[in-house]
C-alpha cells in the first residue's frame, strides 16, 4: 500500500523541495564568490550568433589604380608593376581602408565589413542534431532487422544478430569510435581511394559508430517487443493465409511499436548524449565546440552550463515528442 | 475434402508426450464434424494440424487433395482456403472491426478496397455486427468479438472452417449468439470441424462426432449413436461426466 500523507505534510514537503533546490543553487553561488572567478554571461550569446568582422585582403603586390563606388558594391582595382590587375568587390556597407594610388603588398587589408555569423555553440549544436538524427534513422533500420533476425527460424540470421548484439553491447562505445575512425576509416578510405577515387568524411564514421551501437540496443528492444505480442496474433494472421513477412508487417510490428516506444525513447536520449564522444575524432559537435569556446574565452563555467542546458533542451524535446506519439497511438 | 492418414504429433516441451497417436480420419465436403474429448486428449492439436499451425511428425494430411506436409506445398495458399476460429478470438486489437475483416482480403486475396468493403458489410450483417464496424475489438463483448472473428475467417471465402473451442472463453449468455452463427453456416453447407464442449450443438448440428482420448480417436459415429448408445467405456465415462 502506498504511504499516505496529510495535506499539511504534503505542503511541508513541497516547500522542502524548493528549499533544497534554492540552497543547492545558493550554495554553489556562494562557493564561486569565495574564489576569484569573474562571471561573464554576456559573452555567451556571441557563441550562438556573432557579429563578425570580415576583412578583404589583397592577393598581390601593386598599386590601387581605381576605386569605383556603385549602388550595391564598391570595386577596388589593384594593378601590379607588370601591368596585371585584379578587381575586388566590397559590399556597400563595407569600410574602405585604402585610397587611390596607395602601394599595396600581398595580404594588406583593403576593406572590412561586419556580418552575422552562426557562433561556435550554434554550429556544434547543429552538428550534434545532424549526427543524432542520422544515427537514429540508421539505428532504427538496423534494430528492426536485427530484432526480426534475432527470433528468426534461420540459424544464420539468428546467430548473426546475436553476435552483433553481444559484440557491440560488450565493448565500450569510445573504443568502437576509435576502431571506426582509426581502423575502419583507414581501410575503407584507402580502398575507396584506390578503386573509386573519393573518401568518406570523418563525420560518417562517427554516424556509423553511433548507429551501429544504438542498433544493437534497438535490436534487443524490438525483439522483446515482438515477443511480448501474444502468439495468437501470429496464428490468426497466418491462418488467414498471410505470409510470415505480412503478419510481421501488418499485425505484429504495429502492436509491438506501441510497446517499444518508451524504451526506444530512452535509447535515443542516450544516443544524443553519447554523440558528445565524437569530439575525439575531431567532429566538432556541441561538447567539442564548447571546449574550443572555453579555450579562447576562459569562460568555462558559463559555457559548460550552457552546453549542459542545450543537451537538456534536445533530450527533453525528444522526450516530449515521444510522449506525444505514445498518446496518439494509445488513443486507439 | 480432408483426409488424415496415420498422423503422429509429439511435443517435447515441457516433457515428451505423444499428442496425436496414429490418427486417421476422413471428412467429406459439406460435412459438419464435432470433435469431443477430455482436455489434453489432442483434439485441439488435431485441429491445428489441419491448417499446419502445428506440423504433424508423421503421416499424411490432404486438404482438397493437396498434401500439406509436403515441403513443396505453399501453406499460405492452403490456409487461405481453411478458415480458423480461436478460443481467444485473436482479433487484431489495433484495427477496427471493419479493418479486421478487410485486411486479409486486401493483402491475401488482393481484392480492391471497394470489393473488400462490400464483402465485409455483407458478412458483418450476416453475423449481426454491422453497427459496430468502426469499433475496436476491446469495445466489444466476447460474443461480439467471436462473431467478428468468424466474419474475418469467412471473408476469405474458405472451403473449410475450423473452430477451436469457439465458445469456451465466453460468458454463458453469449454462447448462444455464436452457436447460432455456426448453425447458420452449417445449414448453408460449409465443411466444418468443430472442437467444442457444447453437446447441444453436437447433437443438433453434427453429421458425425469424433471422440478422442490420449491422442487417439476412440470412437466415431452419428450424434444419436453417441448420446444414446456409445460403445466404448471411455466414451461412456466422458459423456457421463459432461452431460
Amino acid at each position: 500500500m502506498e504511504e499516505q500523507l496529510t495535506q499539511k505534510q504534503i505542503r511541508f514537503w513541497s516547500g522542502a523541495y524548493f528549499v533544497i533546490i534554492i540552497s543547492l543553487v545558493g550554495g554553489f553561488v556562494l562557493a564561486t564568490s569565495q574564489i576569484t572567478y569573474t562571471w561573464r554571461w554576456s559573452i555567451v550569446p556571441s557563441y550562438f550568433i556573432a557579429h563578425e568582422t570580415i576583412a578583404i585582403q589583397s592577393e598581390m603586390d601593386g598599386t590601387v589604380s581605381a576605386i569605383d563606388p556603385a549602388d550595391t558594391s564598391t570595386t577596388i582595382v589593384i594593378t601590379a608593376d607588370d601591368g596585371k590587375s585584379e578587381t575586388y568587390n566590397i559590399p556597400s556597407k563595407g569600410e574602405i581602408l585604402v585610397a587611390d594610388g596607395d602601394m599595396i603588398f600581398m595580404g594588406d587589408i583593403l576593406a572590412s565589413y561586419k556580418e552575422w555569423q552562426p557562433g561556435l555553440l550554434m554550429l556544434g549544436m547543429i552538428m550534434t542534431i545532424k549526427v543524432s538524427i542520422y544515427a537514429i534513422i540508421f539505428g532504427i533500420i538496423l534494430g528492426i532487422w536485427g530484432g526480426i533476425a534475432r527470433i528468426s527460424a534461420n540459424p544464420a540470421a539468428r546467430w548473426l544478430a546475436y553476435t552483433y548484439v553481444e559484440l557491440i553491447r560488450g565493448t565500450p562505445l569510445l573504443v568502437q569510435i576509435f576502431i571506426w575512425y582509426y581502423i575502419g576509416s583507414t581501410l575503407i578510405n584507402q580502398l575507396f581511394q584506390q578503386y573509386i577515387g573519393f573518401e568518406i568524411p570523418a563525420i560518417w564514421y562517427g554516424v556509423m559508430a553511433l548507429a551501429i551501437f544504438t542498433g544493437a540496443y534497438v535490436t534487443e528492444i524490438v525483439r522483446s517487443g515482438i515477443q511480448s505480442i501474444n502468439i495468437g496474433q501470429t496464428e490468426a494472421a497466418r491462418s488467414l493465409g498471410m505470409t510470415h513477412f505480412q503478419s510481421l508487417r501488418y499485425i505484429i510490428m504495429p502492436q509491438a511499436m506501441r510497446r517499444i516506444l518508451p524504451p526506444l525513447a530512452g535509447q535515443f536520449i542516450s544516443l544524443i548524449k553519447d554523440s558528445s564522444l565524437l569530439g575525439i575524432i575531431s567532429i566538432r559537435e556541441l561538447t567539442k565546440a564548447t571546449r574550443e569556446a572555453v579555450t579562447t574565452s576562459f569562460a568555462s563555467f558559463e559555457l559548460f552550463f550552457t552546453c549542459a542546458a542545450l543537451y537538456l533542451i534536445l533530450t527533453f524535446t525528444l522526450s516530449l515528442f515521444v510522449q506525444y506519439l505514445e498518446r496518439r497511438m494509445g488513443s486507439k | 475434402m480432408i483426409d488424415v492418414q496415420n498422423v503422429d504429433k509429439i511435443f517435447y516441451v515441457p516433457h515428451e508426450i505423444k499428442a496425436l497417436d496414429n490418427v486417421t480420419a476422413h471428412i467429406d465436403s459439406g460435412e459438419v464434424v464435432v470433435v469431443i474429448g477430455p482436455s489434453g486428449s489432442g483434439k485441439s492439436t488435431f485441429l491445428r494440424c489441419l491448417n499446419h499451425l502445428e506440423s504433424a511428425d508423421a503421416g499424411k494430411i490432404l486438404i482438397d487433395g493437396v498434401d500439406i506436409l509436403d515441403h513443396k506445398t505453399n501453406i499460405d495458399h492452403i490456409r487461405a482456403e481453411v478458415g480458423m476460429v480461436f478460443q481467444s478470438f485473436n482479433l487484431f486489437p489495433h484495427k477496427t472491426v471493419e479493418e479486421n475483416v478487410i485486411l486479409a482480403q486486401r493483402i491475401v486475396r488482393k481484392r480492391t478496397v471497394a470489393e473488400a468493403k462490400e464483402r465485409t458489410a455483407t458478412l458483418l450483417s450476416k453475423v449481426g455486427i454491422q453497427d459496430k464496424a468502426s469499433a475496436y475489438p476491446s469495445q466489444l463483448s466476447g460474443g461480439q468479438q467471436q462473431r467478428v472473428a468468424i466474419a474475418r475467417a469467412l471473408a476469405m471465402d474458405p472451403k473449410i472452417m475450423l473452430f477451436d473451442e469457439p465458445t469456451s472463453a465466453l460468458d454463458p449468455e453469449m454462447i448462444g449468439e455464436v452457436l447460432d452463427v455456426m448453425k447458420t453456416l452449417a445449414r448453408e453447407g460449409m465443411t466444418m470441424v468443430v472442437v467444442t464442449h457444447e453437446m447441444g450443438f453436437a447433437r443438433e448440428v453434427a453429421d458425425r462426432v469424433i471422440f478422442m482420448d490420449s491422442g487417439a480417436i476412440v470412437e466415431v459415429g452419428s450424434p444419436e449413436h453417441f448420446f444414446t448408445n456409445p460403445s466404448h467405456d471411455r466414451t461412456k465415462l466422458f459423456l457421463s461426466q459432461i452431460l
